[in-house]
């Protein structure tokens, strides 16, 4: 406890030690160490009381305590899977949660070596040789990905080429990323929940540098298209740029088989729901190594030979760089990759496995069920889906998602008739509850 | 205090703790029960497959060979490596804080709430008026608020070309300026560690949209002459961005706000004690005068009167009139913000006042007791001092043998073989003292002992030449 009974709790001066340092140093008080023009100094309060520690927890507590005890049956981006306690206990081991950025590689082989593991996990799940250790999120990492494409002299052009009914969110954030570049964005039409590869056809020339598509598509579906995206890119010499996720990728056709150059994403992995935190993945194909943005882990060797691990290709960032750099990107995500592997690790590739098909298979069923309710159609799309779909409304969808909050559930609500429902392992026990409550307020 | 960092390696002494793929790892088929068709699914998918005990066992040796602020000091400038208060970690883990972002706002107004409040402490702390807590960290936050400078600029039909940035800032400065489409003007530093006004004023025209400034500087100096370089850069039109990055040297003594700056970001995971995660996630909220609200991102969290609510209050999302849009696909890192508060909470007026104060005190205390030279004073929560003869690098890793971490090095340049020093308010005198017992061992050290360190660490000095030269990147490449 400092001098100042008030004063930070986690300052461990006593009264001696600081009238010593005070002393050694050679001023009065604290005060005088401060180099501040007395215009610009402020003499007044924040007007923040201090609390105990009990009393923040409780004021915290009370406040969470306001939110509504909804049962959510919610995705779109953000996707709860239930995380292993294991994951929780040994990511919060203090030696990597208040770790630094790894400047020091000898001292900090441990996170070192989880990330490369994440890395190479991603290598895996997109057959891509190259996956950095995090961006912030998927919308971040799409951004980063049209930059990366303005950059690369494969490419050349100013198109940008999304979905329509792409997440506002990441929409939003790639408009501005591109800010900085002569780029445009550009919605391309769907079709039944898929890309509309026709349309799309028509409307792709050389001018494009970069397509991108998702698998899940927006509206849940797998896209079926993926192939024919991938060759439409590369006539363009376009970027073929997929958003997926690792529980998605477990499954579905592997990103590299497809011509994919580039994987974004959310992990939806390692983390609860956290209001939209999350973990951005990034892979990539080889020739772009150069141009990555964020950090990448490599294997080198130290003075005992033996294998060791090191942020490397650091010329690309910030700090050296500075405004030729790939990106401004410095802190990441790491302890949420971290937390990614160790729940990827525990799963093994059989629990991930099982993980994708059990949510297929509960999406399945779940949209057959609101499918028999009247004044409900589902799955909406002739589609497969991954773990969530649109169900078409015959009351105003408003009122039917109102109504079900009501009766405590959460769903997404797209457009006058049309409702997006998602089910994983997280509320797959609560699906008839789900049913008997849109009976009640569906007709 | 030595320590010898643990260090597992296996049988034959050719690695270290084995790759999970090298344990144990499994190729599995797709399945002909697979609810999805064969032309839409791939064919299989091989993973490390250990059992629950040995990964428990992999990951407690991986943290074993892991340096964190609880293994002990970590001087790490520009960093602001606090201890972080455990309870915080039990208010993020709280179940009822774990909610979807797409929730309507009327059945998250405990969220909400808890944003309002973080956004008003922020302001207060900052002496801004309004602040959005969108940014995942503190670069997003730069380029957050250079986005709201063009867009402010933008507004009034006055098209701008460039950011003029201090030689000594922070790399992302420039990176996130040039990210929104700015030239960037490079400014040299005057022979006192601060800005020359004479070149300021040569750098400023009716092209600047902003000044980027970090107060006190990456030399742990105060820049004086703040009320004319507000001046200067008003004069021309341009805006006064505060990176906040050094923050935690003046709470309680001088507010951004105050200093004329009209935009600044809070970097939540050094000032308020959120822990760093071995790179992330952090947090950067963005602070702006009342003149830049309405074009802050999207959604921004206010309070309303309301007989109904709780508390008369209700809490509600709302798209300012002019905003830049998204800088994030949802709200940020919002089990970092939650840290946030709380820490806030904690200390308040008084906890933060004297966590400055301790911080500024220990950083002058430490330079009192080093041999090394600090060219540049008076600093205030850090310092950088002069490696001289030695190569800084090479010290910094001698220190690893001496128990320490050692601090950031070579940077900024304008101190020859900088040691650049941030203890923060944590580390009592006795640590102190250890931190500079290191500090002076390996200053009386010879380059042949420095270029042979570390010993005493899990790893020896690695080879980052070869690992550029031939990335391997995956477990995958080292079968290549």
């Amino acid at each position: 406890m400092s001098s100042d009974d008030r004063g930070s709790p986690f300052a461990p001066h006593t009264a001696e030690e600081t009238a010593a340092m005070l002393e050694a140093v050679g001023v009065a008080d604290e005060e005088a160490l401060f180099d501040v023009p007395e215009p610009v100094r402020f003499d007044g309060e924040f007007g923040i009381e201090p609390r105990s520690e009990r009393a923040v927890r409780e004021e915290v507590s009370a406040m969470l305590a306001r939110n509504d005890d909804l049962t959510e049956f919610l995705g779109r981006g953000h996707y709860a899977h239930y995380v292993p306690s294991l994951v929780g206990h040994l990511s919060d081991r203090s030696e990597f949660l208040t770790s630094y950025t790894q400047y020091q590689p000898e001292v900090a082989q441990g996170f070192l070596q989880a990330l490369f593991e994440y890395q190479s996990m991603l290598v895996e799940l997109t057959c891509l040789p190259v996956a950095n250790c995090s961006m912030y999120d998927a919308a971040t990492a799409l951004g980063e990905a049209a930059t990366l494409a303005s950059r690369v002299r494969q490419t050349t052009g100013t198109r940008v080429l999304v979905p329509e009914h792409l997440l506002h969110g990441r929409r939003e954030v790639l408009e501005n990323y591109v800010a900085g570049s002569d780029l445009t964005v550009e919605s391309y039409p769907m079709a039944d929940g898929n890309a509309d590869l026709d349309a799309l056809a028509d409307i792709v020339d050389d001018e494009v540098v970069l397509l991108y598509a998702e698998n899940p598509t927006v509206r849940g579906c797998i896209e079926e298209s993926l192939a024919d995206l991938g060759t439409l890119a590369d006539e363009h010499e376009a970027l073929f740029t997929l958003g997926s996720d690792p529980v998605a990728l477990s499954v579905l056709e592997e990103p590299a088989s497809v011509g994919a150059d580039v994987v974004v994403g959310d992990c939806s992995l390692g983390l609860p729901s956290a209001y939209g935190m999350g973990l951005g993945l990034f892979a990539c194909r080889e020739e772009f190594l150069r141009q990555v943005p964020g950090r990448l882990v490599g294997a080198s060797e130290d003075d005992a030979g033996r294998r060791a691990y090191t942020l490397t290709l650091q010329t690309r960032e910030q700090h050296i760089r500075r405004e030729r750099a790939t990106s401004n990107i410095c802190t990441n995500q790491a302890w949420v990759a971290l937390r990614a592997a160790m729940h990827v690790a525990s799963l093994g590739p059989d629990g991930l496995r099982d993980l994708a098909n059990d949510c297929v298979r509960y999406a399945r069923d779940l949209a057959a069920d609101l499918d028999a309710v009247d004044g409900l159609h589902a799955p909406v799309h002739d589609r497969h889906y991954l773990r969530e779909f649109p169900v078409r409304t015959d009351q105003p969808a408003t009122a039917v998602a109102t109504d079900l909050r009501d009766e405590g559930f959460a769903v997404h609500t797209l457009d006058d008739h049309l409702l997006q429902v998602c089910v994983t392992d997280a509320n797959a026990d609560a699906m008839d509850d789900l049913v008997a409550a849109f009976q009640e307020v569906a007709r | 205090m030595i320590f010898d960092q643990a260090r597992w390696t296996d049988d034959d002494g050719e690695r270290y703790e084995p790759l999970l793929s090298e344990k144990r790892s499994r190729e599995v088929e797709r399945d002909d029960d697979d609810p999805l068709p064969d032309d839409l699914t791939r064919d299989s998918l091989e993973l490390p497959d250990a059992s629950e005990p040995e990964l428990a066992r992999h990951y407690t040796r991986l943290s074993e060979m892991n340096y964190g602020v609880e293994s002990g000091p970590f001087p790490l400038g520009s960093c602001t490596m606090k201890y972080n208060p455990k309870f915080t970690e039990d208010i993020a883990a709280d179940p009822a804080g774990h909610i979807h972002p797409d929730r309507p706002d009327e059945s998250v107004q405990g969220v909400l709430e808890l944003q309002y409040r973080l956004q008003d402490y922020l302001g207060r702390i900052g002496g801004m008026d309004a602040v959005t807590l969108q940014p995942p960290a503190g670069a997003a936050g730069e380029f957050a608020g250079i986005l709201v400078a063009k867009a402010y600029h933008e507004s009034r039909d006055d098209e701008r070309s460039e950011v003029v940035i201090p030689d000594s800032a922070h790399g992302t400065n420039f990176a996130s300026a040039a990210m929104a489409g700015y030239d960037v003007v490079n400014l040299p530093s005057g022979d006192d560690g601060r800005v020359d006004l004479d070149a300021l004023e040569a750098a400023l025209s009716e092209e600047t949209a902003a000044l980027m400034l970090t107060n006190p500087n990456t030399l742990g100096l105060f820049e004086r002459d703040i009320e004319r370089v507000a001046e200067l850069v008003h004069d021309v039109g341009g805006l006064l961005y505060y990176d906040g990055a050094n923050l935690n040297a003046l709470l309680g003594r001088v507010r951004p706000g105050d200093m004329g700056f009209d935009v600044m970001h809070y970097n939540v995971h050094k000032t308020f004690a959120t822990p760093h995660g071995g790179g992330g996630p952090g947090a950067g909220p963005v602070g702006v005068v009342e003149e830049l609200r309405e074009f802050l991102p999207d959604p921004h969290v206010r309070a309303v009167a309301d007989e109904d609510a709780e508390g008369g209050t209700r809490y509600e999302t709302y798209t300012p009139e002019q905003s830049v849009g998204k800088v994030h696909g949802y709200q940020g890192n919002w089990l970092v913000l939650e840290k946030a508060y709380a820490y806030i909470a904690r200390l308040g007026d008084t906890g933060l006042a004297d966590a400055s104060a301790k911080a500024v005190l220990n950083a002058n205390y430490l330079a009192s007791t080093i041999e090394y030279e600090v060219p540049f004073d008076p600093f205030h929560h850090e310092f950088v001092a002069s490696a001289g003869e030695q190569d800084a690098a090479d010290a910094a890793k001698r220190m690893l043998d001496h128990g320490v971490h050692p601090p950031t090095t070579k940077w900024p340049e304008i101190v020859g073989e900088a040691l650049m020093t941030e203890p923060t308010e944590v580390e009592s005198q006795r640590t102190l003292d250890q931190l500079a017992d290191a500090f002076n061992a390996v200053h009386a050290e010879d380059d042949e002992t420095l270029e042979a360190a570390p010993e005493r660490t899990a790893a020896r000095r690695i080879d980052q030449v070869t690992a550029a030269r031939e990335p391997r990147l995956s477990w995958q490449a080292l079968d290549e």
